[in-house]
């Protein structure tokens, strides 16, 4: 578990003092996938560094499991520093070294003993999958590999926490995929607590449960995935969702959107969850005297919920347009009517019924 | 040529002995100085700036020294630390004082070379400052720091052709004293060939073991 208690850091920066983290209140429960996103300059970098002090914080509190780092002793904090595994961007690992030796250092730096060295080693290294290129120097792996190998050697003192530094930016979408799926079986089989921070909403729809939304040094909204999800509050964070949930209106539906008449209306869906499942679109077509027609889907999985959104062209009378409207609304589906706006090229859409589905 | 092989044989000699010995007490001085250049300095691992503050402008005062003026200005020192102010031995002080502060500087290059993730990375899995010279900071800097030290052999032998100003030998000296001023010009262009082809070895020795540590075929 980690606690941030009104942390704050303040750097100088020529005559003014600059706060990278002001006041940051958050809790990261055991076994959390915490995701903590936001632009680059919001201070998540910082945030997560005062974990393992590789910041320290100007005031407030830092506590992992309870223990505030602060306080500890040089030696004592070294040994603390065995259950914070932490895995970089740019991997960190030593070129002069081979796959085997860097995966070792931490235990080398403790002293331990050669043969059990050897045991543990060998053990992360085939969890990572990189059982054969123990001999290998890292300038001989590519980049997904090489990030197997600093997760290997964050894990190979057994911590119960890792932090992430934006462990998938430097790598392209396939192999930032696998090494996702690696640090959700790290969560998984070894019960690690992991704090990730990204800039990257794909990173926190795909392995987290739970999401700060970062900017100027402030939380300004956190929540479950789900949560943050289906309801974004802040327009940062509603920009971030919109990045990897396209709700938006493609440039063909809005050209239609200029001819609009008023025997149609087009309808914003979104469904969460088991609500997709439903025939909620040809139930409508049925049951009331309206054509449905679809200009938009689409569909995405948050924690294996799959959440999705329809962009769908109701035409009709208006009475039975709003018997369909009354209809989809007590399918507890999100539904909002979209409008244009004279003028302007930008998607516009009034924010009108909101069903808060969940949380 | 107005002299005689074993004279030249001897200068051979007495300069592989000066650069030799010099190198090795400049090395440990220079190790010394450049890495507590890096460490002091400020937001590294030892960040102290009384110590940084007294030993850059040092470092700096003798470099800038011409060899030659710093021969003849520490000849009390030397003295002091070998009981004699010429010949061979006599030289090696001075030529350690004058490469050591380079060889500081070039090591000093070569560590702020390490990526600055490295000392993070190291940092975060709780090694102590100590551990992070010795087995993050050396090793990665380790090819670079082979290439620095070829730098400073090769210095250090064009140092020691000055060595003959306190009667230090060598084969500088050899080609002042016999080829320029006895206008023996084939002494002189037989003491150059010997030089240059000695740093060229030097030079391809440094080149392949560097190259073979970063395992570029």
């Amino acid at each position: 578990m980690i606690e941030f208690i009104e942390t704050t850091k303040e750097f100088q920066v020529g005559t003014t003092v600059v706060a990278a983290l002001n006041h940051i209140n958050l809790t990261i429960q055991k076994g959390d996938v915490f995701g903590v996103i936001g632009f680059s300059g919001a201070g998540k970098s910082t945030l997560i560094r005062t974990v393992n002090l590789l910041e320290e914080p100007t005031s407030g509190r830092v506590l992992v499991n309870g223990k505030e780092l602060t306080t500890l002793s040089k030696k004592q904090l070294r040994e603390e520093k065995k259950n914070i595994g932490m895995i970089f961007q740019h991997f960190n690992l030593l070129r002069s070294k081979t796959v085997f030796e860097n995966v070792a250092m931490p235990l080398v730096l403790s002293g331990i003993k050669k043969s059990k060295i050897e045991d543990q080693v060998s053990e992360v290294l085939a969890f990572v999958g990189l059982q054969d290129k123990a001999e290998r120097y890292i300038d001989e792996l590519s980049g997904g590999q090489k990030q197997r190998v600093g997760i290997a050697r964050a894990l190979v003192t057994k911590p119960t926490i890792l932090l992430c530094d934006e462990a998938t930016s430097a790598l392209d979408p396939q192999t930032t995929k696998s090494i996702l799926e690696l640090l959700k079986k790290v969560n998984i089989e070894y019960n690690i607590t992991i704090l990730m921070i990204t800039h990257e909403m794909e990173v926190i729809r795909d392995i987290c449960n739970r999401v700060a939304v970062m900017e100027n040094g402030k939380v300004i909204e956190t929540g479950s995935v789900l949560r943050i999800f289906s309801s974004p509050q802040e327009e940062t964070t509603k920009n971030f969702v919109q990045s990897v949930v396209r709700d938006e209106i493609p440039q063909s539906v809005y050209e239609q959107l200029k001819t609009i008449d008023h025997s149609k209306k087009i309808y914003n869906l979104k469904f969460i969850g088991v609500d997709v499942g439903q025939p909620v679109v040809s139930q409508v077509a049925k049951k009331f005297d309206v054509d449905v027609n679809v200009l938009f889907g689409n569909i995405t999985e948050l924690q294996g919920i799959p959440f999705g959104n329809l962009i769908v062209e109701l035409v009709g009378v208006d009475k039975e347009i709003e018997k369909a409207h009354q209809f989809i609304r007590t399918k507890d589906i999100q539904i909002e009517e979209v409008i244009a706006h004279e003028g302007e090229l930008t998607n516009h859409y009034r924010r009108s019924v909101r069903h808060a589905v969940h949380g | 040529m107005k002299v005689s092989s074993q004279i030249i044989i001897d200068a051979v000699l007495d300069t592989l002995y000066m650069v030799s010995i010099s190198l090795f007490f400049g090395a440990i001085l220079g190790f010394i100085l450049g890495i507590t250049l890096v460490v002091t300095r400020k937001g590294h691992i030892l960040e102290n700036t009384m110590i940084f503050s007294i030993i850059n402008p040092i470092v700096n005062t003798l470099r800038s020294i011409p060899f030659i003026i710093l021969l003849v200005a520490i000849i009390p020192f030397t003295r002091l630390l070998v009981g004699t102010a010429i010949g061979t031995t006599a030289a090696i002080v001075p030529l350690v004082l004058h490469i050591g502060p380079y060889i500081s500087r070039l090591i000093e290059n070569s560590l702020l070379e390490v990526d600055e993730g490295i000392i993070e990375a190291a940092k975060a899995m709780g090694a102590s400052p100590l551990q992070i010279i010795q087995k993050f900071l050396l090793p990665e800097a380790f090819p670079s720091l082979i290439l620095s030290v070829t730098t400073a052999t090769i210095g250090l032998i064009g140092a020691t052709a000055m060595a003959g100003a306190v009667g230090g030998g060598g084969l500088g000296d050899v080609a002042i004293t016999y080829g320029y001023q006895r206008f023996d010009n084939v002494t002189i262009l037989v003491t150059v060939v010997i030089l240059v082809v000695l740093v060229q070895i030097i030079q391809s020795i440094g080149n392949s073991l560097e190259r073979k540590l970063r395992r570029v075929s």
